[in-house]
């Protein structure tokens, strides 16, 4: 999602790697690559400024300079400046007070406002609450419709009824509290900051509604006008926070970073698919370090801790890191790998090494699932003494395979032959131990 | 099948990782030992600045922010200095046009600029002669198909009805197909602007394909003696590719059922940032984008992308968005869009 940025400032930083005591003026011709790299990304262009500005002043010091790795270190400032850009620490998304606790979604037209009530419901819902959705949106046809249809496909109550969206609201609380139901999701209609009729009944909603949340949802895809919107939604209804929506196109996000920097509010979700799952917890250090090319290992180890078993995953693992697997360990493994999401997914969440980014990138490219389904179909139609020594595969047994996998001969040869030689340079890799992996160089990359 | 190799990579660090992880922290669990936090940075963050809308930005920066923008002529008042071309700059960038293009204006400007000329003149003609003459809407022949297009989100539905809307006005008979099957309710929405607009609609179920969709729709219009047929899509992200090869579908089905597409539109909303040279262009590779709808901008986005999707692509501006109501909808005019472009912030 970042991915345009991260290069940009990847180019830039092996600039400065590449040199060993760093120069004032070489720091200054990096941070003005950094700041066009910055708003290439749709970074808000004060918040670039704001943001180089800090970074030069504290990469200018004497400790910096005079570091024996001052490039590192000028990483290292720009990481930690970043993740302040991007809110600091993560916060989590808390509902205090008594129930019915209001949670009002607002935001302009077409910012994903709708769905992310659907989804934000369904999340709250698999943390043990009983959310209620309002559709106080009664400005754009079929809006209600939608936020019904949505409801029903998560099993959430949807409610709206009435033909005035501040009494609805209202109306919507005291359903809650009829109901049962302790969180109150009101979606609200789109809304042009510019526009002081609509931004006053968001102000109305919100006073009669007393929401403990006031989240604007935001594009990701948004640009310079994003930290306009976000003051002036902030002036007039205090957000709290922000949902980022669309983040799962190919957008570099500039709209998150500069949001919070000029409100101080947090981003609490991102929404991440089409699919009413997709939103996620936000974390600002997390997306500094994505920024940054640092990969987001992290939250592919929550993830992967939340779907595998562990202790035989790692028993596994270790195993083939003594270059000792087989077929059907590299069966296990691809099914693991898969419960994680689509593999193009958590190759782009690994950290990308100095002039590996470009390796890791195109390796994302390349892999290619329904060849992964083949090679498993393959090795399904293995017999197990097969699958555990491959070198007892014989001509005859290869074409039963084939015909067994709808496969022809040759793609079995390949699949062999392929994976003799992945197993030898997996061994020969792992000798080296963790770092050798990015050392996979460029030239080998081709099928 | 190299990527064998960094697929077992992969799975050995990430479970390695995982498992050490968690075996630590059972361990650590039952020595009752609270959990660890990383430590802070050795350098204490300075701390964030929330910026109140009536404050000035955060940073020194040598213009300002909000409302209190600087107009063109103001800031070219007193001459022009190595300062006024840097706030020419950061006034193009806040517009949305993007690093590169704002830069290489702005040394185009410095270049042509006759000396005592007037500064806004010199940008305001750069802009024009990048967008090019404006495009009238061809629709030509028996039935007349537009296509139209765009990520979810940037008024595709709202820009169908307007535009129904005004081809109802101009004496067409017009027909709008539900294509956009998936998005809850988007059906309802265009039967309800069909409805306002006086154009007929052709629909399906929900879930149902948007090709078979799109096919009924060109035969029913040539049945029911339609001049133009408007097909409203499903917003897609344009990294979708299986997405982006259904809309090429889309397209192709049309063709079979004997009609062409005429025009295919890509909306797009005015505050989309430099992703929109994305959305243009995998648009484009996907169904040969013939114009920009640009949409919202009654906010105060500017819309400055449209400068570097029609530098870049060469598709032009058709219509603009300018308000909610049925007739909000314009045909492009460049000078007043440029005009929009450098008027204050």
């Amino acid at each position: 999602m970042f991915d345009t940025l991260t290069e940009r400032l990847d180019g830039v930083f092996s600039k400065l790697r590449k040199r060993g005591k760093l120069h004032p003026k070489q720091v200054d011709n990096a941070l003005a690559d950094v700041r066009t790299a910055l708003l290439e990304a749709d970074v808000a262009v004060e918040v670039a400024d704001d943001l180089v500005d800090r970074v030069r002043s504290r990469a200018l010091s004497e400790e910096v300079l005079k570091s024996l790795t001052p490039a590192q270190q000028v990483v290292k400032v720009m990481n930690e400046e970043l993740t302040v850009t991007l809110g600091g620490e993560h916060r989590p998304f808390t509902l205090p007070g008594a129930p019915p606790i209001v949670v009002l979604l607002a935001g302009v037209q077409g910012s994903g406002k709708t769905t992310a009530c659907a989804k934000l419901a369904k999340h709250l819902r698999s943390k043990g609450r009983r959310p209620l959705l309002v559709g106080a949106d009664l400005d754009r046809p079929a809006a209600v419709e939608q936020l019904r249809t949505l409801g029903r496909e998560i099993g959430v109550p949807v409610w709206s009824e009435g033909r005035d969206p501040i009494k609805l609201a209202k109306n919507g609380v005291k359903e809650a509290e009829r109901t049962g139901a302790d969180v109150v999701i009101i979606d609200t209609a789109g809304r042009l900051h510019v526009d002081p009729e609509m931004m006053k009944q968001a102000r109305r909603i919100k006073d009669v509604t007393k929401p403990a949340h006031v989240l604007m949802a935001c594009d990701a895809m948004t640009g310079q006008d994003a930290v306009i919107q976000a003051r002036e939604f902030m002036h007039d209804v205090d957000t709290t926070g922000f949902i980022l929506t669309k983040l799962d196109g190919d957008a570099r996000g500039g709209a998150a970073l500069s949001m919070t920097a000029v409100t101080g509010r947090p981003i609490f979700f991102a929404g991440t698919g089409e699919r009413m799952d997709d939103l996620e917890p936000f974390y600002p250090d997390r997306m500094a370090g994505r920024i940054l090319g640092m990969g987001d290992v992290l939250t592919l180890i929550e993830k992967a801790q939340d779907t595998v078993d562990a202790e035989k995953a790692a028993a596994a693992a270790e195993q083939m890191m003594k270059g000792r697997f087989n077929l059907e360990d590299f069966l296990e493994q691809l099914r693991q790998m898969r419960k994680l999401g689509p593999i193009q997914d958590i190759l782009r969440m690994l950290p990308g090494v100095p002039g590996g980014k470009n390796a890791v990138k195109e390796m994302a490219e390349a892999v290619d699932e329904a060849e992964l389904r083949r090679a498993e179909a393959m090795i399904l139609s293995m017999t197990l003494e097969e699958r555990r020594n491959p070198a007892i595969i014989s001509g005859s047994r290869r074409l039963r395979i084939a015909n067994g996998s709808g496969t022809t001969t040759a793609d079995v040869n390949q699949l062999l032959k392929d994976f003799e030689g992945a197993r030898k340079m997996m061994r020969s890799m792992m000798g080296k131990r963790l770092p050798g992996m990015a050392k996979v160089p460029g030239s080998q990359l081709k099928t | 099948m190299w990527w064998y190799v960094f697929v077992f990579g992969v799975l050995a660090v990430l479970l390695v990782l995982a498992g050490t992880m968690m075996i630590v922290r059972r361990r650590r669990a039952a020595l009752g030992h609270p959990r660890v936090y990383p430590a802070a940075p050795e350098h204490p963050a300075p701390q964030r600045r929330a910026a109140p809308r009536a404050e000035a930005p955060a940073s020194g920066g040598a213009f300002h922010g909000g409302g209190l923008g600087p107009t063109l002529r103001g800031l070219f008042h007193g001459g022009t200095t190595e300062t006024t071309w840097q706030q020419l700059e950061d006034i193009l960038l806040k517009a949305d046009v993007g690093p590169k293009a704002a830069s290489d204006m702005v040394q185009r400007v410095r270049a042509d600029h006759p000396t005592g000329g007037n500064v806004i003149d010199t940008v305001r003609g750069e802009i024009l002669s990048i967008l090019g003459p404006d495009r009238p809407l061809a629709l030509d022949g028996r039935l007349s198909v537009i296509l139209v297009v765009g990520v979810n989100g940037s008024g595709k539905t709202t820009t169908i009805g307007k535009l129904a809307k005004r081809l109802v006005t101009e004496g067409r008979v017009v027909s709008v197909a539900a294509a956009d099957t998936f998005r809850a309710a988007a059906g309802e929405q265009l039967e309800i602007w069909a409805r306002v607009s006086g154009a007929q609609l052709i629909a399906q179920d929900r879930g149902a394909d948007p090709g078979a969709v799109a096919f009924d729709a060109v035969k029913a219009s040539e049945a029911r003696g339609v001049d133009v047929l408007i097909v409203d899509t499903a917003g897609r992200l344009h990294t979708k590719q299986p997405l982006m090869d259904e809309l090429s579908k889309i397209k192709r089905v049309i063709e079979k059922a004997g009609a062409t597409v005429d025009e295919t539109f890509l909306v797009l909303d005015a505050q989309t940032g430099q992703n929109g040279i994305a959305q243009a262009r995998a648009f484009t590779d996907a169904v040969e984008i013939t114009g920009v709808v640009l949409t919202k901008t009654d906010g105060s986005a500017k819309g400055g992308i449209v400068l570097a999707v029609r530098e870049e692509l060469g598709v032009p501006v058709r219509f603009v968005g300018v308000g909610e109501r049925p007739d909000d909808l314009r045909p492009f005019d460049a000078g007043v869009f440029a005009d929009r472009l450098l008027s204050p912030a």
